[in-house]
């Protein structure tokens, strides 16, 4: 009689060189990204104190003595994202059309690919960063940023789910006799239109959410009064600040996803 | 089917006229809720700035070509730190994502009236805050450098791995998890043979997923001094040197590609 065979549930990834291989290497990496990381144990003791006046400055939160200039920054971050949500898809189309597979000459689809990766690479931030040294300080950068960001989201979904649009509808407005802008009208638009609104509200709740960090740089929205708050120790500020950010944002995800679900 | 009579012939719509009017009226809303906006951020633009940034841009490319290759010598640091960051702060975000998903999940949470709010609270908070302002926050507390980037990533991702591994967990299949429990295994087991099984190339999609975007994320921690290759880009602009700041923008691209590539790839090979 043999031993008793016992069951041994199979492992994430079959093949045993690899797995080791790749457990081997994680370790590897992870210890030497824990190595070189310089940690300033002095720092993070004397940040301690400060990190529980933070926490204690939510019990209450200081709404009031900067209230002008957190009002002023909260709309200014509301403005600059329906600005640049509108411009940002207003442009996205187009070169969503362009990007489509199924629609548009090679040439043109390249570009229109090439166009969508670059906008799509680099974060709002940086963006804004040049559009602050290019167009002034000023909610105009953040819009500029905003919008470029926008249309690589929106424009890269819009072109896939064209690219997935149902071809006997397309076809079937095609053999009435539809020109081109009324096979879009008539074909495509219907086709695309409540998944594309759904997604006009997420990215208007993403933008909003990028307005709030966009003061760091000088690109208008709530971000610089936080920045200011902070550099200042006015922790209360801060954190009325942050409150009113996840707050909003809140309002805005829940009443998108309640427009979507209207919509679909 | 909406028909319009003009004269004699009928003419066909796609939508009645009630309906029609409506989607004339959201239109104009829109519209106009645009219009307003525009001009609020009109009036605090100074427009004099704007009609010359082509000047200014087209000034701006110039100074910036060619880049400065021997700059490359400094720049190895400060990527080896954003990819660390990113790293360490996904491997910290999905370690603390992993209880709270099941916590936050309807069928593994322990109580739906106490605990999943507070796990739903969490994700929200920690979605809602840009990781930016998690940086801005831990800088004044645990100092600059790459400790407070980690962080700051770990916390921002917490919630994204969560809300998408508990919608995962939500949407297992009860047949196996009925399987285990008919064998008469205990809870721990349950999780461990029932539901963890189902839920792993989930979890390692996430994971490599969100690492891909921590990479973007931690390349301008930096900005706010938390560390990273951002340090170095905002130092160069600070001293306009515009050739070191198109190299960096270069190896940012790199990185970023590479990253992506990466994560399709694995993603590729689990799904």
């Amino acid at each position: 009689m043999s031993e008793p065979r016992t069951w041994k549930r199979p492992p994430f990834i079959q093949n045993p060189m690899l797995r080791w291989g790749l457990m081997v290497g994680g370790v590897v990496y992870l210890g030497l990204a824990f190595g070189t990381m310089e940690v300033n144990w002095g720092r993070v003791a004397d940040g301690l104190p400060r990190a529980q006046r933070f926490a204690a400055s939510f019990l209450p939160p200081d709404f009031v003595s900067k209230s002008d200039d957190i009002a002023s920054g909260i709309f200014e971050s509301l403005w600059m994202t329906v600005v640049s949500t509108v411009i940002g898809i207003a442009l996205s189309i187009p070169v969503g059309l362009g990007a489509a597979r199924n629609l548009s000459p090679r040439p043109v689809y390249l570009f229109s690919r090439g166009v969508l990766a670059v906008s799509r690479t680099f974060p709002e931030i940086i963006i804004a960063l040049f559009a602050v040294k290019v167009f002034g300080f000023g909610p105009f950068a953040g819009i500029i940023a905003l919008s470029i960001g926008s249309i690589g989201f929106y424009g890269k979904l819009l072109a896939e789910d064209i690219e997935d649009m149902d071809p006997t509808q397309a076809e079937a407005v095609k053999a009435t006799g539809g020109g081109w802008f009324q096979w879009l009208n008539y074909a495509v638009q219907p086709q695309v239109m409540p998944r594309m609104i759904g997604l006009a509200m997420y990215r208007f709740d993403i933008n909003f959410r990028e307005s709030a960090v966009l003061g760091i740089v000088g690109a208008g929205g709530i971000g610089a009064t936080l920045l200011t708050s902070f550099d200042r120790y006015e922790f209360t500020t801060s954190a009325a600040i942050l409150l009113i950010i996840i707050g909003l944002v809140m309002v805005v995800e829940y009443s998108s996803g309640y427009v979507r679900k209207w919509v679909q | 089917m909406p028909v319009t009579q003009s004269g004699t012939t009928k003419l066909w719509q796609r939508r009645d006229r009630n309906y029609q009017i409506t989607i004339w009226a959201g239109q104009f809303i829109v519209v106009g809720i645009f219009m307003y906006c525009w001009k609020l951020v009109s009036d605090v633009t100074e427009w004099y700035f704007v009609l010359d940034a082509p000047r200014i841009a087209a000034d701006m490319a110039e100074r910036m070509l060619p880049p400065k290759w021997s700059y490359m010598e400094t720049l190895w640091r400060p990527i080896w730190d954003t990819v660390a960051i990113a790293t360490l702060g996904t491997l910290m975000a999905v370690i603390m994502a992993f209880p709270i998903a099941f916590l936050a999940a309807r069928n593994t949470t322990p109580s739906q009236v106490f605990v999943r709010p507070v796990a739903l609270f969490i994700i929200v908070s920690s979605r809602s805050i840009n990781s930016l302002l998690w940086a801005l926050m831990l800088v004044t507390i645990l100092g600059p450098g790459v400790f407070a980037g980690v962080i700051a990533i770990g916390l921002r991702s917490i919630g994204f791995c969560a809300k998408l591994l508990y919608e995962a967990i939500e949407e297992i299949d009860v047949n196996q998890v009925e399987a285990v429990t008919a064998t008469g295994a205990s809870g721990p087991q349950i999780l461990n043979y029932g539901i963890v099984p189902q839920i792993l190339p989930a979890f390692a999609g996430i994971s490599v997923f969100r690492w891909d975007i921590n990479i973007r994320e931690s390349a301008v921690l930096g900005l706010v001094g938390a560390g990273g290759i951002g340090l170095q880009l905002s130092s160069s602009i600070d001293t306009v040197t515009w050739t070191q700041v198109s190299l960096i923008l270069i190896v940012i691209l790199a990185t970023v590609i590479v990253s992506e590539w990466v994560s399709a790839k694995v993603r590729h090979s689990i799904i």
